[in-house]
């Protein structure tokens, strides 16, 4: 009997095991959506925080009667025509950055790839700097359409030169097209603008990155890009999943490799042309909130993606909340406010976690 | 020693480069391929700097320019060479020097063709001293300026060390910080270049783009005794960075104090660094771009010291010149020129990487 029992007993201890697996597997899963959740819930937050706290701190109370039982005050003027599409257009942007970082990271293989990386904010700039000079342009959504027709025009050419040749674009070809491309169209962007003073007078305040003073009209215009850009992302999260296993590995698993990063890159640009458009380039988020996200649920791109982009606006927001609040009555740009925020936060980050794990 | 390490890079060519000139008790060798590169490039500097002397709004002759550098005599042609265009050639010569020596230092060090002195957010840093002097401080000279850039790239290259540190400085680690500092102190500037009058935003442009307008001799004498003090001590640790070019394990091997050649060479490149920054901003692409157009040139294995300090002033001197001709009278800064010739550069090197399938 004793002898069937330990014959026995290994079987069962296998059981068990697998048991525990499935069931540590499904609470990790109703963990992960807790948070989710708790996500959500911290983005409302936030953004209700951001429609309360400006120049003119309006009570919670106000704010929420503005949209249920609209008069036409001051306040709610205030907090339906300049404040929310601000904030909308703050959810949108992070949302986008925080995705085309994860993404970025996840094509290349490479924990500290930024959307930056394809060159989308050096043509954006060139653009916009062009527009200035040249056209005499100085309205935000003039910017908008310039500056995303040079991120996208930039990010083509980059790719472009990084396929180049045999095997097709590899993360490390394009990271070094779009590095030089920027170095390239920078030297352009400075040349201009010390040439003429007025036009450095105006992008001086674009190039901080900054959501003060976007209305619809900018929310609109970039809307649409950024849908489907998110959708593209999202979707390619399971074809991440296995090329992040290695390009023969995913290949083996039934993989498009080539589709995959065509979509991928099809994503970054329309999310980081569109963001730059919005609010010029916002620098960190696209590279920090990633990372966070990955601490937080690891490697795996269908919870790292969704996690991604609601971190980002919850960064943004937050961020833009304390540079509005610590200048009164002028304002911090939220470009100052993440970079001067997320570097600190970067440096604690990189002495905390392990080296194998980012 | 030095000919074991040349034996084991280069793929038994030869087994010793150059010639080998050997009496009873030294034997020196001679790298004849060296010694005619640096002489062509030391004449090709000599002659654009007496080429960008003689022209400007007012054209002086060559011939009057030689007399002019050496002469006593007090006319307009002196006047103008000795006060204003001796000086910023000069300038332009010892600052592309320091530059291309520091980046060289770093490449080879970080075995990355791609490194320079930002690695540890030495840029950002001096930006930040340097526009802060300009911005914030009412009346500021050059003298300040530098000043400033010197003290802000220096304490940010030590508080991203510091930073790094912890049970010894990781290589990688040491990157991270340096990145994630050098984006917290650029932002710092960006917010002053919008808190600024436009007069001042102007200025600090032109310094963040790298200028040599108006150098005198006042930035020639620092960075020349600088110069005389450094060069000497990376000359005597270019030995060991031969050597760390082969590997950490080979370079203790081969009997190199790893960890202290290490912090010898980041204090010296980083020192170059602060001197070229602080007399002419930080000029880019020179730190990038001289040393492997030195290795190509002399076809050495690894770091030439001299070659690569005369590839870079060369650089500088053609950069200075063509930015203050191509749209004449009005003088770009220096930078704008390296950043447009650099960077096709660096599309060109990419591209031939690719196509030879090298990466």
């Amino acid at each position: 009997m004793a002898l069937a029992e330990a014959a026995v007993a290994p079987g069962a201890r296998i059981t068990a095991t697998a048991t525990a697996a499935v069931g540590g597997v499904a609470r990790r899963r109703a963990i992960r959506a807790t948070g989710l959740i708790a996500l959500v819930g911290l983005l409302v937050f936030v953004v209700l925080l951001s429609l309360a706290v400006g120049a003119k701190p309006i009570p919670l109370a106000d704010v929420l009667r503005a949209f249920t039982g609209f008069d036409g005050s001051n306040d709610h003027l205030v907090v339906r025509e300049l404040r929310l599409p601000r904030t909308l257009v703050g959810v949108l942007v992070g949302a986008a950055l925080g995705v085309a970082g994860a993404m970025m990271q996840a094509i290349t293989r490479n924990p500290l790839a930024d959307p930056g990386l394809l060159g989308v904010n050096a043509g954006a700039s060139l653009a916009v700097v062009i527009g200035i000079a040249v056209f005499n342009l100085g309205s935000l959504s003039a910017y908008v359409w310039l500056a995303f027709v040079g991120a996208a025009a930039t990010s083509v050419v980059v790719y472009a030169l990084g396929s180049m040749g045999r095997g097709g674009a590899t993360p490390v070809r394009l990271a070094l097209a779009g590095a030089a491309l920027s170095a390239l169209l920078g030297a352009f962007t400075s040349a201009v603008v010390l040439l003429d003073q007025q036009t450095l007078d105006q992008y001086r305040f674009w190039v901080v990155g900054s959501l003060a003073g976007r209305d619809q009209d900018v929310l609109l215009q970039v809307l649409p890009f950024i849908v489907v850009g998110l959708v593209v992302g999202l979707a390619t999260a399971r074809p991440l999943n296995a090329l992040g296993l290695g390009e023969d590995a995913a290949r083996a698993l039934g993989t498009r490799v080539g589709w995959t990063r065509a979509a991928t890159a099809l994503s970054v640009t329309l999310l980081c042309g569109a963001a730059t458009a919005a609010c010029g380039p916002i620098g960190f988020i696209g590279l920090v909130v990633p990372l966070g996200a990955r601490a937080i649920v690891g490697p795996d791109q269908r919870w790292l993606l969704p996690y991604s982009a609601l971190l980002g606006p919850i960064v943004l927001i937050a961020c833009d909340v304390v540079g509005r609040v610590i200048a009164r009555p002028s304002e911090v740009q939220v470009g100052i406010m993440t970079a001067a925020l997320g570097g600190p936060a970067f440096v604690f980050l990189v002495r905390r976690v392990r080296m194998a794990q980012l | 020693m030095t000919t074991a390490v040349a034996r084991s890079v280069r793929k038994a060519r030869s087994p010793i480069s150059g010639r080998v000139i050997r009496t009873r008790r030294v034997s020196v060798r001679l790298d004849v391929r060296a010694i005619s590169v640096g002489a062509v490039l030391a004449i090709a500097i000599v002659v654009t700097s007496a080429w960008s002397i003689s022209v400007g709004d007012f054209p002086i002759p060559i011939r009057d320019v030689v007399r002019a550098v050496f002469s006593t005599a007090s006319d307009d042609a002196e006047f103008i060479v000795q006060t204003l265009r001796l000086p910023r050639v000069l300038t332009a010569i010892m600052v592309g020097a320091a530059f291309a020596i520091s980046g060289g230092i770093f490449q080879s060090l970080a075995n990355n063709p791609l490194a320079s002195p930002d690695v540890v957010g030495f840029n950002s840093g001096a930006a930040l001293g340097a526009v802060f002097m300009i911005v914030a401080v009412e009346g500021a000279g050059s003298l300040e300026v530098s000043l400033g850039a010197m003290v802000g790239g220096i304490a940010t290259a030590a508080l991203v060390y510091v930073f790094a540190w912890k049970r010894g400085v990781h290589g990688y680690r040491l990157i991270l910080v340096g990145i994630g500092i050098g984006f917290a102190v650029s932002a710092v500037v960006d917010y002053m270049l919008t808190r600024a009058q436009i007069y001042d935003a102007q200025r600090a442009a032109v310094w963040l783009t790298g200028s040599l307008n108006g150098r005198g001799w006042e930035h020639v004498r620092p960075v020349g005794f600088g110069l005389l003090l450094l060069v000497p001590i990376a000359a005597v640790l270019s030995r060991q960075l031969r050597l760390l070019e082969l590997g950490t394990d080979t370079a203790a091997a081969l009997g190199v104090r790893v960890g202290r050649a290490r912090l010898g060479l980041v204090l010296v490149g980083v020192a170059l660094a602060a001197l070229a920054t602080a007399s002419a901003g930080p000029i880019g692409f020179v730190a990038l771009v001289s040393p492997p157009i030195a290795r190509r040139l002399v076809r050495a294995p690894g770091f030439t010291l001299v070659p690569t300090a005369l590839v870079g002033a060369l650089l500088t001197v053609v950069a200075d010149l063509s930015a203050r001709r191509i749209m004449a009278p009005t003088e770009l800064p220096v930078g704008i020129a390296t950043a447009a010739v650099g960077a096709p550069y660096l599309l060109w090197l990419l591209s031939r990487e690719i196509r030879t399938g090298a990466m």
